[in-house]
């Protein structure tokens, strides 16, 4: 039973995917999404049980892999962290996929999406109940690979098909790390099960570990190489280059995948090894400089788009790097806060985005949007809510999760955290921006469609819409309810031991009364400025972009990070291959042995010919008897001589 | 020697028998055609009956070697004919009795001139497979081993493609070159330890530095066949013109006997060699891993691609073996297992539509997605396989060699990672160039989905990818036990230091070293 909501989207998955032809479309969404609800109402139900009534426990499927002390088992790890991510992934993805019904009516392969959807969801709920690291870095490429297939989902398109492989290939790369990182646990503590490594943790806080021919204080070791992996999960500076691209995916997927679940795997990944980050200190920093440098990278990027769901990506990774950052200063409960919060407002954004797409016959490019206000007004206040969320206006969901973060950045008392700090209010501001400059680019104005599509703006169907009252309720109440259990009195009876330290937290409690304040100032400040360039004047981002034109540039360009792996990794990687082929393989080895023996001896061979008579069993015959005839006059020999 | 039937021996000669059966049809050729490819595969089902039947009767628990059959075959050179299993061969008979008629059913529409001769040659090469695997004499493990050689030669040479005799050729001699030697050092072995019993030799290793030319000897011939760099040319060249069950058989099977003879011959007999060469083994592992990768990026022609990536795949079992690591060699082991599935599977994938198309060229394909979903699902799933994902067969050989090598030197395990990535790269550009896309070519993109026969045999290949890669646990239960002695084997010869090191030049004063050496 504890299990069910686990197995429930893998059963759906199952019927949708071999069935779909049998059952229908109409069959199909009903088995994932029924599936869904009941694994969400089953999570929530587990929530109080567990969270709020504090007992958790472990329930072992089935045996796995055994190797050694390389030993893993399928199991179902039930404590307050995994069900909060519970909580959240079945909620998401349960509106992903009554709005998906809607979303994807006229798409031909209706079933195949939902199935994708649901097995996204069972690898998802994989990896956070993981009671070892096999089952989590399976869940971890299992969501990767549903990832993949939901990218690449139109597949005729080009560009879909690169994105998806590219989404795969940069997460193996953070993959690679995890995997290192798993190893040396495995090394360090002889086992690959959480409660053993975290027993072992302080008992090895002094232990030293050779790597690549330098020794590692062990501990740090092991927490960056795992937040190798998180990067790449999370799209954390250096490995983000996938997320943009992924938008090629429908937009339900990016919703779900690319803003409120899979994207926080790396979160949770560094929340769930918290006993070990809270002994490693170097690595907590560099986490912490990461998250935040990424929290500004993306905003300066999302300030210049004009695809409207690239803006919501690089707000996704933006955000992701508050939540890193508040894991890197200790406070864990802000980061899953947030990881929460953010997951409704952003899944909702990026639905409400979908319904602004729909309505607007697949456009995406908000330079051929505005005007449409009138015509969507639901879409619209639903817009507002998440933006409002997003920007941190009080009392939305947002306003309680990051003033959590930026408070106990600043509480650290460290130059990383005041350097998060300042970072994140930097990036509250262009938060704020850049949100209002869509909101307004995309509403108000003049309509700069064609009249065609205008024609056509409709607002979305109520299966559409259902989904987004639900995520906007969460908008809206979801920071103020759970303030108290995640970062406020409740925090260490409702996280439990599932979360190594608290200090953090306490420490933000207790910042100087202008701390609070500054993001809300700087948010409002934000959105006027986005009121300001895009609705009282004109002309103003024109001329700040011609007169900023080499730092627009590279905003705009995303910091050329593209072209230059580009030219580091790809090119070379093909060049080599080529290089490999024509000089190792045909030229040098071939060249040298077979090919050469064979030009030198037929050279030498003239007498021989008439020996060829081009039968392949005459000469094969030949060898056979030559084998066996050198054999066994070696075995007489050797006999006789013994 | 076990009471009841000589199981070893039927599974290996039933096939025998059956190719002599198909020898003495008489009749119309079509009679003939349809007759032999009836009577091969129903005699290759029962050879995987009985496969299945000493899975289940074997000891789990055991390390030794089971259902052992000895008899004195010539006495006066005091040679025996012994069989048996072992938790590690167990699974490469089982290997082989599963391929075997895999590819004849896959063959029964594709091979179309000598139909007769084929069936032959294919149940020939069983035979010679599963003895290879069940040998427990060195003699007769070489007759087995070299035996194999014939019928794989032929059926490449006469049933290939265009450039089949070029191939068949470089096949033979590659494979030749490294099999003399070996011969040479089964000799020097008998010589010196006076048997040629292989249990007996795994448990008398010989002195220290005779190890080390042993090895080399032996290393040569399994060299060759896993293939490791720069030995591997032979096997793109074999596998292109190979008709679709050759290359079937050669991915899935033939490579595997350099493994397994690793674990049978090197390991065991020469652990003090093994341990001195094992870093010259990373690196070979390492460039076959890395470099064939690369290559495997740039080829337009799909079974070049993936036979460019067996190579890659089998660089993490040499690496798995030689880290003398609990995870290294359960990895190893494992992964030979789901390579030889997933890589058989991937050949026949790519013959499904060579039937339909006759191009090995990617660019060839495109969208057929649309017409062939099944035929994608099945493709999609072996691709995942072949990338290591988790969930599948591919992950754990894949993951637990890693793990080994991790233990043995950071390094190695890092150049080795990379190659998970790139794996992934030629494999998703495979599959996207051919499956996906927008259909540009039109005649790819009208063709049939996959039909009754191939669905039989590709559906259970693909629910063993996933099934070993869920529960793989199934196959360590067999192997603990005998990959356990033999860590502890090679550990407890590298913990003591072997006296009386007596050099190569040494033993040639000996008479029958003497004869041998030139």
């Amino acid at each position: 039973m504890d299990a069910l909501p686990v197995f429930l989207p893998l059963i759906g998955f199952l019927i949708a995917f071999l069935f779909g032809k049998q059952i229908g479309d109409r069959g199909a969404q009903f088995v994932t999404c029924a599936g869904l609800i009941g694994a969400a109402a089953l999570s929530v139900s587990l929530f109080f049980d567990v969270a709020l009534g504090g007992n958790a426990r472990t329930i072992e499927i089935a045996p796995w892999i055994a190797s050694g002390t390389f030993e893993a088992n399928w199991a179902v790890r039930l404590d307050t962290l995994s069900v909060v991510m519970m909580c959240v992934i079945t909620i998401v993805s349960s509106c992903v996929h009554v709005y998906s019904v809607g979303y994807m009516s006229h798409d031909e392969h209706q079933a195949r999406f939902m199935s994708y959807l649901s097995l996204f969801t069972f690898a998802m709920m994989m990896l956070v109940t993981a009671d070892n690291l096999i089952q989590l870095f399976f869940g971890w490429e299992g969501v990767g690979l549903a990832s993949y297939l939901l990218i690449g989902f139109w597949n005729k398109k080009h560009s879909a098909n690169a994105a998806a492989i590219k989404a795969f290939l940069v997460n193996r790369v953070g993959d690679l790390g995890l995997a290192l990182g798993i190893f040396a646990c495995l090394v360090l503590f002889d086992s690959v099960q959480f409660d053993t490594i975290f027993m072992q943790a302080s008992s090895q806080s002094d232990a030293v570990f050779r790597f690549l021919g330098h020794e590692f204080h062990a501990l740090t070791l092991v927490c960056l190489l795992l937040f190798i992996g998180a990067c790449g999960k999370s799209a954390q500076l250096g490995l983000h280059t996938w997320l943009p691209d992924a938008m090629e995916g429908p937009t339900p997927v990016s919703a779900l995948i690319h803003a409120a679940t899979m994207v926080t795997a790396g979160v949770f990944l560094v929340c769930r090894f918290s006993p070990l980050y809270e002994l490693a200190p170097f690595a907590k920093d560099v986490v912490t400089i990461v998250g935040a440098l990424t929290a500004i990278f993306a905003a300066t990027i999302g300030m210049t788009q004009f695809d409207i769901k690239r803006v919501i990506a690089y707000s996704t990774m933006s955000q992701l790097g508050y939540m890193f950052f508040a894991a890197g200063v200790g406070a864990y409960g802000a980061a899953m806060f947030h990881l929460m919060t953010h997951a409704f407002f952003k899944a909702l954004l990026f639905l409400g985005a979908g319904s602004v797409i729909h309505a607007m016959s697949d456009e995406q490019d908000m330079r051929r949007m505005g005007g449409i206000a009138g015509h969507i007004k639901i879409t619209y206040v639903l817009m507002w809510i998440g933006s409002l969320a997003l920007a941190g206006v009080p009392f939305f969901a947002g306003y309680y999760s990051k003033d959590m973060i930026l408070e106990a950045a600043y509480g650290a008392h460290t130059q990383v955290g005041m350097l998060a700090f300042w970072i994140g209010i930097g990036a509250a501001l262009m938060t704020a921006f850049y949100s209002w400059r869509l909101l307004l680019l995309t509403f108000h104005g003049k309509p700069r469609a064609d009249h065609h599509t205008m024609e056509h703006v409709h607002e979305s169907p109520f299966i559409m819409l259902l989904p987004l009252f639900v995520l906007a309720v969460g908008a809206v109440l979801a920071g103020y309810v759970f303030y108290p259990y995640f970062v406020g009195e409740e925090v260490e009876a409702f996280w439990g031991a599932s979360i190594a330290s608290h200090e953090a937290i306490h420490a933000a409690h207790h910042v100087p009364s202008w701390v609070p304040l500054a993001p809300t100032i700087v948010g409002g400040i934000g959105i006027l400025l986005g009121f300001i360039c895009y609705q009282f004047t004109q002309g103003i981002p024109e001329t700040v972009s011609r007169i900023f034109k080499p730092v627009h540039a590279l905003f705009f360009r995303k910091w050329y990070v593209d072209e230059l792996y580009d030219a580091m990794f790809v090119k070379p990687a093909w060049v080599l291959g080529r290089r490999f082929f024509k000089g190792g393989d045909q030229m040098i080895i071939n060249g040298l042995g077979p090919d050469g023996l064979a030009k030198a001896s037929r050279a030498g061979s003239g007498v021989l010919s008439a020996l060829q008579t081009g039968y392949v069993y005459h000469y094969a015959l030949t060898m056979i008897v030559a084998i066996v005839a050198l054999m066994g006059w070696l075995l007489l020999k050797l006999k006789g001589l013994i | 020697m076990s009471a009841g039937l000589p199981l070893l021996s039927l599974m290996t000669f039933i096939p025998l028998l059956g190719a002599l059966f198909i020898l003495l049809l008489r009749g119309a050729p079509e009679f003939v055609a349809k007759a032999s490819q009836r009577i091969a595969i129903g005699t290759s089902l029962v050879v995987l009956g009985l496969a299945v039947h000493m899975m289940m009767g074997f000891d789990g628990n055991s390390p030794d070697f089971q259902f052992v059959e000895k008899v004195l075959w010539l006495p006066a050179f005091g040679l025996t004919y012994h069989m048996g299993v072992d938790g590690i061969s167990v699974f490469f008979v089982l290997l082989s009795a599963l391929l075997t008629p895999v590819c004849l059913l896959a063959s029964v529409q594709s091979i179309e001139t000598r139909v007769r001769e084929y069936m032959v040659a294919f149940l020939v090469l069983e035979t010679f497979m599963i003895g290879t695997f069940c040998a427990l004499d060195t003699v007769l493990f070489y007759v087995f081993f070299e035996g194999v050689l014939l019928p794989m030669f032929l059926i490449i040479g006469v049933w290939g493609g265009a450039r089949r005799i070029y191939s068949a050729f470089k096949f033979f001699l590659f494979t030749l070159l490294g099999s003399v030697l070996m011969l040479v050092a089964l000799l020097v072995l008998y010589s010196k330890v006076g048997t040629t019993d292989i249990p007996l030799l795994m448990e008398n290793p010989v002195d220290a530095d005779l190890q080390k030319w042993l090895w080399l000897a032996v290393f040569a011939s399994f060299a060759v066949k896993m293939p490791m760099w720069p030995v591997h040319t032979w096997l793109p060249d074999a596998h292109v013109e190979a008709p679709t069950a050759g290359s079937v058989i050669l991915a899935g099977v033939l490579l595997k006997m350099g493994g397994y003879g690793f674990l049978r011959f090197s390991l065991p007999m020469f652990p003090d060699a093994s341990m001195y060469f094992a870093p010259m083994v990373f690196a070979l592992s390492i460039i076959a891993i890395i470099y064939t990768s690369l290559v495997a990026l740039v080829q337009t022609d799909m079974k070049k691609m993936i036979a460019y990536s067996s190579v890659a795949h089998m660089g993490y079992v040499t690496l798995g073996i030689f880290t003398f690591t609990r995870q290294g060699i359960d990895g190893a082991v494992f992964q030979m297992i789901s390579h030889g599935i997933v890589s058989g599977a991937l050949f026949l994938i790519v013959g499904v539509v060579y039937d339909r198309l006759h191009s090995r060229d990617i660019n060839r394909y495109g969208g057929i997605v649309k017409n062939m979903p099944v035929y994608a699902v099945l493709f999609m799933v072996f691709t995942m396989g072949s990338v290591g994902l988790p969930g599948t067969s591919g992950f754990v050989g894949e993951f637990l060699v890693l793990a080994g090598a991790f233990q043995t030197s950071t390094w190695v395990a890092l150049l080795a990672g990379t190659g998970v990535i790139l794996g992934a790269t030629y494999m998703l550009w495979l599959y996207r160039k051919v499956v996906f896309g927008p259909a540009d070519n039109a005649d790819a993109a009208e063709m049939e989905d996959v039909t009754g026969i191939e669905k039989i045999n590709l559906v259970p290949l693909a629910l063993m990818v996933i099934a070993l890669g869920v529960a793989p646990y199934l196959v360590f239960n067999y192997t603990a036990p005998s990959v356990e002695k033999l860590v502890m084997q090679v550990g407890a010869v590298a913990d003591a230091l072997v006296i009386q090191p007596e050099s190569f030049d040494a033993l040639l004063q000996d008479g029958a070293a003497h004869e041998v050496a030139p």
